[in-house]
This record gives C-alpha cells, sequence and structure tokens, in this order.
C-alpha cells in the first residue's frame, strides 16, 4: 500500500522525518517495504530564471542566461524548446546535476555554444498533470512567477515527499487506508489523531419511491446507498488529483475521484451510478442468474453464475458488486443525478469472483482484506461531506441503509468488542512485567477503552478492530507492539517442564537406511511427490495397473503435476535422464520418501502414504549384479536375507533382467534393468541411448522393515569350518540361486554357499554348464571330520541329481 | 694339486666378475659348484695326491668351496636385489593419473539440514512427530483458526484432493494431530514436506517446513525467543542474536518473525543481509487460545508457543545456496558436494 508521507501529515502532526517513522512502524508490525524519497532523484535541479532569451541563427535553438539563484546569475543554456520567453520562470538542470532514473547532466557545446545545463519539461521531472498543473504542456514546465531562484526543484514541484511502501499483516485490514495508518502513527507517537470531517447538510429534496433492496445478505451483510442531485461535473482540486497521483491513480471526474479519494483515505470502496440510467427506481442486490451478461466501465463483457453478486436496478446488471462498475450506468458529464453505493461485502465471495472472472480492481482487492461496517458509514459521510464541500452537487435525504438484508435506521453502534483482561495475564503471556501504567497508556493511545481495578481490565475495544477476539493474548500483542519487541528477554523455559526428546527407533532405523545407501555410493535425492498420466505412459504401466489408481489433485498448476505418485519410478527414471543431460555418465542415486494409496476411488478418506526406497543405478560400470550387491548390502545392514524371483511382469523392467526382492517369502521390492524398449523412448540423444545402462529398484519400507528384528547376538559355533568347493554340471538354464537353495536344503550343518566360477567348455558339453561353489560346513555340537563332510556332499549330489539333474564335474 | 686349486681360484674370481644376470649365475654354479663343477672335479681329484698332502689339500678344497659358496650366495643376492629393483623400474606408474572415485554418497542438502537441526531440538527435549502429507480441511485450516473465508484457504493457494482432502499447506498441522495424542507438558517438532499451488521462479509447488510446539504452564513468548536463540547459535555459530518483530499468523498470538543477526557479517550489514545486519528466519508466536481448545487442553491453565522454519530457508543460508532450485535439480555435480558435510 502506498501512503504519501504529506497525506499521513494530514491527520497527525509528525514530528520525526520519514526514516525515523520508518522504523517507528517496523518496530510496531508495519514493514515498510520501500521508502520512496520522491525528491531523492533530484541532484541540482533548481529553479531558473530566463533573463536572456536569444534564437540562435541557422538552428533551432535560443541561447538563454538563466538567474538560478545561489548556483549562479548568468548561466548560459541552450535549448530548444519553443515556449521559453524572457522572464519565464521554469526548471533548470545545472551541470552535473541528476535527474529522475539517474539521468545525468553535463555541460556540453551545443551547435558551437556551451551549453551549462539543461531547461526541462514537466514530463522530464517525470511529473504529470495531476501531480502539478502545466506538466503535460508541450516544452518547457512554466513555473509560477513567485518562484524563488535557486529553488531545489522538489520543493516547487511538490516532489519533496515520501512514499511509504507498507506491506500489511492479513489480520489488519483497518489498516489499509491512509486514516488507519495515520491512527497507528498517531498512537505510536503518542499524538492526537485529525479526523477528517464527515459532516454534511441535507436538502429536502427526496428520490421519490426509490427502493433499495438486498436479497443476498450473505455477500452483501450491509449496503448504503444515499442519493446526491444537481451534479455539477468539473475537475478535482488539485490537492486531490495530488494525493490520487502520489498512490497511482489518475483524476477522472471530481465524483468519480471522490470515490476513489475515500478508498484510499478510508479504506471504503464507493461506487457511483447515473441514476437516470437506471432503468427503474430502485436498486437490487442479488446472486446472478446463471449465464447473466454484463459489460464492466474497462469495457469487458462478463458471463456469470449465481455464485457472483450483482448490483441490478428494476431489469438489468448495473454493477459487479465490489469488483467494478457497469458500463450502462457510467458517471459522465451529463450526469444529473446520482446514487452513491457504499457497502460491504464479504471478502471471500469478492475473492472467489474476482479470481473466477479474472478481473482484480483497487476495490476487489480492499474487499478482500476485509472492510468494516464502521468504515461502511465512515466512508459515505465522508464522500458526502467532501461532495457539499467541493460544491459538486446537493444531498439529498434518500437515505438508504440495509443491515443483513434488512433496513437499517440506526443508531450506529459506537464501540467494538467488549472483553476483559487481566495485567498478570499479559505479563505472563510476554514474560516480562509491563508496567500497570504503561499498559493503560498503551491501550489508550490505540483508542481502546479500559477501566482497571486492581488486576482486572475492562476493555472496549474501537469498532474498527475486528482483528481483536480473545483479550489477553490480543491485549498482550498490542502491548508488546508498542512497548516495543526489544523489551523482551530471551529465557530459556526456566518454567518448563523437563521432557525426554529425540527420534524414535523407527525414526532412527529410517536415518540408519539413508546412511546404508550413501555408504554404498548412493546420492539422496529429492523428487516432487507429484507428476503426469504422461509420466506413467512412459513407463508403460497398463490402464488397470494399480499404480494407475492415484490421487488427482483437482486444482493442479499444471497437468506435468496432477497426480500424487504411487510409485517412485517415473520419479527416479526422470532424474536420471535429466542427469546425463548435465553430463553426468554415471550415478547412484535414491530415494525415501512416500507414495501415496486412496483407499477408495473417489477420494473419501485420508489415504495411505508409504514410504517408499527407491533407487537408481547407471553408468558404464555397473550391471544387474552391482545393483544386486547394493541390495545384498542393505539385507546385510538389518541382518535379513533376501531371495530374488524373476521379475518378468514389472512394464518399465527387462523381462530377463529384473528381480522380485523376497524377504521370508514376502516381495517387498524390485530392481533391474529399465526394458529396451523403455530405454528407447528416453528423451536422449538416439546415438546415446544404447550407451546408458540404466537399473531402477523400489522397495515398500514397511515391508522391508516388518522383517526386521531387534538384533540379538547368536552364539558362534565353538567348532571349526570346514570349506569344500564343488564343481558340479548343470544345464544353462539351470538358476544359480535353485541350486544354492537345494544346497542348503540338503544339509543343515551348511552355512554358506558361495558361487565363485562359471566355466563353459566343449568336453563340459553344449548347453551345460561348469558351476563351482565354495560351500561352508559348520556343527555347533561337534568338530566335523573329514568322513563327516563326505557324507554331506553325497547327500547333496544326490539331492542335487535327483531333483535337478546337476551332477557333479 | 696345489697350483690347480690356485688356479681355479682366480677363474672362479674372474668368473664371478663378470656375472651379471640370473642366467650367467646359474652357469656359474653349473660350471664349478654343481655336482660335476669343476670344485667337485678337485675333490675327485684328492684321491690321486699323497696320502700325507691329501688332509692339507682337502682343507684347502674345502675352503675355496666354501668361500666360493659364500661368494656366488652374496653375487645371487646381489643380483636378485638388482633385478628387483629392475622390476620395480619396470613397474612405475604415472602417480598424476586421477584417483580411483570414492565409492561413498551423500545426504541432500535438505536431510543434512533438516537433521542438524532434529538434533539441535532433540537435546532440548522434543520429540520428533512425522504428520501426513495429505491432511483434511480441519487439521490444516479450521482447528488452527484459520477461518472458512482466510485468504490462505483459497484455492490458488491449496492443492485439493477434494472439498475436505487436501495436500497440507504448513506443519502446523502437526500442533494438532500431536496434540490430540499428547498432553502437556510437551515439545514436538514435525519436519516434512508441504505443498502451495502458488509456483513461480522463487517458489516451488513443494518445500519443507519444521513445526516445533512447546505446551506446558508458564511458557511465555521470552521463552520463544529464548529457545529459538540458542537454536540459531547451534546452527549459525555461538554470537548470533536475534530479534523479535510483529507479525500474524492465524494460530499463535501474539505472532513474530524471529530474525537471526547476519553471521556473515556480524551485523554490519552485507549483501546476504541485504545490508539491515538482519536475516528473517523463521515465524512463531504464543500458541493461540483457540487452538490449545480445539486440542482439549485448557488455555487458562496451559500455554505455549509454536514456531515454524523453512528447512530450504536454513539449508541456503547455511551452505550459501543462491538457487533454491538447485535443491530440487537433483543435479549429482551439486549434490556430490555435500559429501564434505
Amino acid at each position: 500500500m502506498r501512503v504519501p508521507f504529506s497525506w499521513l501529515k494530514e491527520y497527525v502532526d509528525i514530528d520525526c522525518s520519514a526514516r525515523e517513522l520508518q522504523d517507528i512502524l517496523f518496530g510496531c508490525g508495519f514493514e515498510v517495504e520501500e521508502l520512496i524519497d520522491l525528491a531523492g532523484d533530484f541532484n541540482r535541479v533548481v529553479v531558473g530564471e530566463v533573463t536572456e532569451c536569444v534564437p540562435q541563427e541557422g538552428t533551432h535553438l535560443f541561447l538563454c542566461k538563466i538567474d538560478a539563484g545561489e548556483y549562479g546569475k548568468d548561466i548560459e543554456i541552450s535549448t530548444g524548446a519553443p515556449n521559453v520567453y524572457q522572464g519565464m520562470k521554469t526548471v533548470a538542470a545545472l551541470d552535473d546535476s541528476t535527474l529522475p532514473g539517474g539521468i545525468h547532466i553535463k555541460a556540453r557545446k551545443m551547435q558551437g555554444h556551451m551549453s551549462y545545463g539543461m531547461l526541462c519539461s514537466g514530463e522530464e521531472l517525470g511529473l504529470n498533470e495531476d501531480l502539478f498543473p502545466g506538466s503535460e504542456v508541450y516544452g518547457l514546465l512554466d513555473l509560477p512567477k513567485d518562484s524563488v531562484n535557486g529553488t531545489p526543484i522538489a520543493e516547487v514541484v511538490g516532489l519533496n515527499d515520501y512514499i511509504f511502501d507498507i506491506a500489511l499483516t492479513a489480520n489488519r485490514p483497518d489498516c489499509n487506508s491512509i486514516l488507519g495508518m495515520a491512527r497507528e502513527v498517531a498512537a505510536a507517537l503518542d499524538k492526537p489523531l485529525k479526523m477528517p470531517a464527515t459532516d454534511y447538510e441535507c436538502t429536502d429534496y427526496e428520490f421519490e419511491g426509490f427502493q433499495v433492496s438486498v436479497e443476498a445478505p450473505e455477500f452483501c451483510p450491509r449496503y448504503t446507498a444515499h442519493g446526491v442531485h444537481n451534479i455539477r461535473y468539473d475537475q478535482s482540486p488539485q490537492w486531490m488529483k495530488r494525493y490520487l497521483a502520489l498512490c497511482g491513480l489518475r483524476s477522472i471526474s471530481v465524483v468519480v475521484d471522490i470515490t476513489n479519494f475515500v478508498m484510499l483515505e478510508m479504506g471504503q470502496p464507493m461506487h457511483a451510478f447515473d441514476l437516470e440510467k437506471l432503468e427503474s427506481n430502485r436498486i437490487i442486490v442479488r446472486r446472478a442468474v446463471e449465464g447473466e451478461k454484463i459489460v464492466t466501465l474497462d469495457g469487458k463483457e462478463f458471463t456469470l453464475n449465481p455464485e457472483n453478486l450483482m448490483i441490478c436496478d428494476g431489469s438489468k446488471p448495473e454493477c459487479l458488486g465490489g469488483i467494478m462498475g457497469g458500463l450502462s450506468s457510467e458517471i459522465t458529464e451529463n450526469t444529473k443525478e446520482l446514487l452513491l453505493e457504499c457497502a460491504k461485502f464479504e471478502r471471500d465471495n469478492i475473492r472467489k469472483t474476482s479470481r473466477s472472472l479474472g478481473q482484480s480492481t483497487d476495490s476487489s482487492a480492499h474487499y478482500e482484506r476485509g472492510v468494516s461496517e464502521y468504515t461502511v458509514e465512515l466512508g459515505m459521510a465522508r464522500a458526502l461531506h467532501l461532495i457539499q464541500e467541493l460544491q459538486v452537487g446537493e444531498i439529498s435525504r434518500s437515505h438508504f441503509d440495509i443491515k443483513n438484508g434488512q433496513p437499517f435506521e440506526g443508531p450506529y453502534e459506537e464501540d467494538g468488542l467488549h472483553f476483559t483482561g487481566t495485567l498478570s495475564g499479559i505479563n505472563r503471556i510476554l514474560g516480562i512485567e509491563v508496567p500497570a501504567d504503561t499498559v493503560l497508556d498503551i491501550l489508550r493511545r490505540l483508542s481502546f477503552k479500559v477501566t482497571r481495578d486492581g488486576d482486572h481490565l475492562d476493555v472496549t475495544a474501537p469498532r474498527y478492530r475486528e482483528d481483536i477476539e480473545i483479550g489477553d493474548p490480543d491485549l498482550a500483542e498490542e502491548v508488546i507492539r508498542e512497548y516495543g519487541y526489544d523489551k523482551i528477554i530471551p529465557t530459556f523455559m526456566k518454567d518448563a517442564t523437563v521432557t525426554s526428546g529425540g527420534l524414535t527407533p523407527e525414526q532412527q532405523r529410517r536415518e540408519k537406511v539413508k546412511q546404508c545407501m550413501c555408504a554404498q555410493g548412493f546420492y539422496e535425492i529429492q523428487t516432487l511427490s507429484f507428476y503426469s498420466d504422461a509420466d506413467l505412459d512412459a513407463l508403460h504401466f497398463a490402464a488397470d495397473a494399480v499404480e494407475r489408481k492415484c490421487i488427482r489433485i483437482l486444482n493442479p498448476i499444471t497437468d506435468r503435476l496432477s497426480i500424487m505418485r504411487t510409485t517412485m519410478a517415473p520419479s527416479l527414471l526422470t532424474t536420471v535422464v535429466d542427469n546425463i543431460k548435465f553430463g553426468n555418465m554415471e550415478g547412484r542415486m535414491f530415494e525415501l520418501e512416500n507414495v501415496y494409496f486412496p483407499k477408495s476411488l473417489p477420494v473419501t478418506e485420508l489415504p495411505d502414504e508409504i514410504p517408499h526406497l527407491g533407487f537408481a543405478v547407471y553408468g558404464n560400470d555397473e550391471d544387474f549384479f552391482t545393483v544386486k550387491g547394493a541390495v545384498e548390502g542393505l539385507a546385510q545392514e538389518f541382518g535379513l536375507t533376501f531371495e530374488y524371483e524373476r521379475a518378468q511382469d514389472v512394464s518399465y523392467l527387462h523381462p530377463g533382467i529384473a528381480a522380485y526382492i523376497v524377504c521370508e517369502g514376502e516381495r517387498i521390492g524390485v530392481f533391474g534393468k529399465i526394458s529396451n524398449l523403455v530405454t528407447s523412448e528416453l528423451s536422449l540423444p538416439k546415438d546415446s541411448k544404447a550407451n546408458h545402462k540404466i537399473f531402477l529398484g523400489e522397495i515398500d519400507y514397511p515391508k522391508l522393515v516388518s522383517h526386521i528384528r531387534t538384533f540379538v547376538y547368536k552364539p558362534v559355533s565353538e567348532f571349526p569350518a570346514v570349506v569344500r568347493d564343488l564343481a558340479l554340471v548343470a544345464d544353462e538354464a539351470q538358476e544359480c540361486g535353485t541350486i544354492v537353495k537345494e544346497i542348503k536344503n540338503a544339509c543343515p550343518a551348511v552355512s554358506e554357499v558361495e558361487l565363485f566360477d562359471i566355466y563353459r567348455s566343449m568336453a563340459i558339453g553344449k548347453g551345460k554348464k561348469s558351476m563351482a561353489f565354495k560351500i561352508t560346513f559348520v556343527s555347533d555340537e561337534k568338530a566335523l571330520s573329514p568322513e563327516d563332510v563326505n557324507r554331506f556332499i553325497k547327500k547333496i549330489l544326490g539331492n542335487l541329481k535327483f531333483r535337478l539333474g546337476v551332477e557333479m564335474r | 694339486m696345489e697350483d690347480k686349486i690356485k688356479e681355479l681360484q682366480a677363474q672362479m674370481a674372474e668368473a664371478m666378475k663378470n656375472i651379471s644376470s640370473k642366467e650367467e649365475l646359474a652357469d656359474f654354479w653349473q660350471t664349478y659348484l654343481g655336482k660335476n663343477g669343476q670344485v667337485a672335479g678337485l675333490m675327485k681329484n684328492l684321491r690321486s695326491v699323497s696320502k700325507e698332502d691329501r688332509p692339507a689339500m682337502g682343507k684347502l678344497v674345502n675352503q675355496l668351496k666354501k668361500e666360493t659358496e659364500e661368494r656366488y650366495q652374496k653375487a645371487k643376492e646381489k643380483q636378485e636385489a638388482l633385478e628387483l629393483a629392475a622390476r620395480d623400474r619396470k613397474e612405475q606408474i604415472d602417480i598424476t593419473l586421477p584417483a580411483k572415485k570414492r565409492t561413498v554418497g551423500s545426504l541432500h542438502p535438505l536431510t543434512l539440514t533438516r537433521n542438524e537441526m532434529v538434533n539441535v531440538f532433540s537435546g532440548m527435549g522434543f520429540e520428533i512427530y512425522d504428520g501426513a502429507e495429505i491432511e483434511d480441511d480441519d487439521h490444516n485450516f479450521t482447528r488452527l483458526n484459520v477461518p472458512q473465508n482466510h485468504p490462505s484457504r483459497d484455492m490458488q493457494d491449496t492443492f485439493y484432493i477434494t472439498k475436505d482432502i487436501l495436500l497440507r499447506t504448513q506443519t502446523s498441522t502437526g500442533q494438532i494431530r500431536y496434540m490430540d495424542a499428547h498432553k502437556p507438558p510437551l515439545k514436538m517438532l514435525s519436519p516434512g514436506r508441504v505443498f502451495r499451488s502458488d509456483s513461480d521462479a522463487t517458489h516451488s509447488p513443494m518445500f519443507s517446513q519444521m513445526e516445533g510446539l512447546v505446551v506446558d504452564r508458564h511458557i511465555t513468548l521470552g521463552d520463544l525467543q529464548g529457545m529459538l536463540e540458542k537454536f540459531c547459535q547451534q546452527i549459525f555459530g555461538e554470537n548470533v542474536r536475534t530479534r523479535l518483530r510483529p507479525s500474524y499468523f492465524p494460530f499463535t498470538e501474539p505472532s513474530v518473525e524471529i530474525d537471526v543477526s547476519c553471521f556473515k557479517c556480524g551485523g554490519e550489514g552485507c549483501s546476504l543481509c541485504k545490508g539491515t545486519g538482519w536475516i528473517e528466519i523463521l515465524g512463531g508466536g504464543v500458541v493461540h487460545h483457540k487452538v490449545l481448545a480445539n486440542c482439549g487442553i485448557d488455555p487458562e491453565e496451559y500455554s505455549g508457543f509454536a514456531f515454524g522454519i523453512g528447512i530450504e530457508r536454513i539449508a541456503m543460508l547455511k551452505y550459501g545456496i543462491n538457487n533454491i532450485g538447485l535443491l530440487t535439480r537433483n543435479d549429482l555435480r551439486f549434490l556430490r558436494q555435500f559429501q564434505e558435510v
């Protein structure tokens, strides 16, 4: 919000500088995002009187001599402006001066003559007609004759001013106006607030038979309107134009300017209807009918629905309530009678309508923050006062006031919320002792009415403070805001109970999983929890795949981020592809975060959030077994034994190079190389695709965890282990895992089976392979003799031959 | 005989000098010291020496054999040393070739930051609560005293799944969930992902927050500042100070922003703190009476404070990361650097 320093001073005698005020406002909760010094850009730009003015022959230039007071009496400056004349007082930017926008003026030769500066137009000073009359005249700015030569120009044209650009917090809509900020400044400086005049006198004139009704009080809890007649179409006075301009509004006509002025001054948006253009003698505030249309003042047409509030005459929409008036009842120079509207519209509805129509105005912005009924009453009175004071028209007797849908005849409330508090309660919240007199003084300055009875406070909030609601905490905030947050003494919970804290065993385990992955060369990544159907398509998930039964976001920012993920695979693959594009030719990555499954579709209750451990491995040195090694590492970390089943039905994985991870008979995850089809469709240069071996894996984390037992030490056998090598001949298709399982099943004394070589040759036979295993035997009961081991081997070989047709080489 | 011995001795000394390889060494052995070598030949010849001379000659021959064997041994050792040295030379590598890669990865900077923060608060007695990311309106808004028409409820800011189910916009949901299950005295920290639909260059639709909550008897605004000052000192260095600024959150009253004195310039003013000497760190305040009451805790008996910290912001400040996008780009060149942490 833009707040001109000079405008604030209309209501408070401010005796500190703008910079000091900025700090004071910051301390009491109003962050000045930018303090704009309007004179800050000017340097050595002063009032100069043209004492001589001679046309230079053969050029369009005039050779002038300028009297710039203390800066020099006969400064030679050339100008091409045709409106220059001897005796003119204008703007002289002297040698080595600065204009707005950092434009630097230096003495230079023009058409053979030195010119020690530049004479300026209003536009070159950044002025417009509203800020300073005559600014938009073509040529030099013609200053009043009583301007003193050598005076810095900002003082003369009203730019010796500051704009506070203030960021308001959502709880203080009452400060969304010059008056609102003036109240705070008055309180902070402990100065009286000079309330703007709101008195006016009505004529006997009445708009007979005119009716106002509110059919949608849920969107419009308060609606007031007042008839004005004998309108005189005119320009606004300069002071009003200037204030509007400093706040970024252009002057239009005095009636419209008054409504805008009241909006800025009081925070109350207003609207004026040309009464002659209304189709009947009535105003109806109602919801729009589905498909109803309105053309607003800016010429845009909108199609409405019943969630939009309309201000209508007897037949047609005249105003998009709280947002913008309609073109048909616009005030013009021919307007003779008008109806001023001043209302409170419900802020949520204004916001929704404004967003859904894409129509945002200063008015809607005010309503979205919130407008109080106090402001409605004050704003109407102020506007009527200004109409009378500026002789814009006459105030009729026709006043309409509808509160909650019913005619309201007053009296207006005087006070806001009445509640009780305690001094001790305030201090208990703050943790310091604020002297009682200080508390009372601060609340008085903030216009709270307080009576004190010992510790007890009886408080009445001002009407505009609709944010006050619960007593001591509100009072504590008001007090400390003015008393100063630097008075708070940091304490370290001296009166609090000691509590034990820290991670639960489950939380610690999660960290251990991450550490285990890191130890195996994986980098943790963080990917978005949502992606798109296209991401699932890219991995060829079937239409009925469980991964497709996902949660959809009703209002995604983009289709690319529209569904909650059910698998980590797309996130991982995207990250791999990104990294290849970054030029990272190999990598290991993991993420342990949630996937989301609805309990039912459509979603009716909170879904399941299941953490998945997703991992991706790619690069020339990687293969299925390096990835499997990482998976085994994880198993080892938690004392688990994983088995592997061929995974041929995972849409994105290579059917021959993928495995389910099985733990105690339960599938807990899957990993493998991405299929040739998926690889071929990656958005990578064609020639590079084949070079990337990409492996993806995903483990259902809760399932993994469910198999982890509390660690207890297992006794080590007192007897030494015996190791035997065994070379077996098997069919090429025979899987190693089956043989290992069979060896283990055949003999309880087998503690470990490790494949250490695979060998193929003509001697072994076509379609056959020789597999060499190292088998470790150990017994808890005795030292195994060679005979014992021979017996075991015999049993193992017997079983292998019988069950698998595998024989010793 | 004696002459023969001397002659052989001289011959062998000469031959020994010329040995420069393993092969020549073997030749020498074979020629002189082997079973059929010349020394053995001398031994055999002893038989032809007279009986009285035989012991003396035998002694000489034996001496010659012993001496030669010793010298042979020395020569052999020397030769072996030479050959190993030659092998060393042959095996020389280019030590300036790149080192073999470290095989250890690292945690994401957000996790590192989060863990560090969790550690600090764990030490202060906070339990860690992992809240759900998909929440209902009640826990994300209503019971946190966010009224029905509050701007943060607007469709612009919140991702909705249904009218009532949404992606949580703040970890403050943890306050309600935790207070439903635990009664004071309590200290809770709830880190996690949150989601907002106001995505632009400086906002990601997903980011991380950490909510803190303390409820007990006699908890004050001073306690909030005191505790968070300790936190800031552990994260940013012992000498940092904090200041409070008034602010507004629906679920705290009074609400404050907490700034930390700039740890780069010590408060003098620099580019990091934009010349102000202070850096915005987090928001918090005294828990709103209505929030306590909404969780069945009597606000007359108990009070508390709550705070929310953006983990991205702390990570960026800690590690000097100037572009928030790096935290979600997952570029390994970026992630690899965090091995150091």
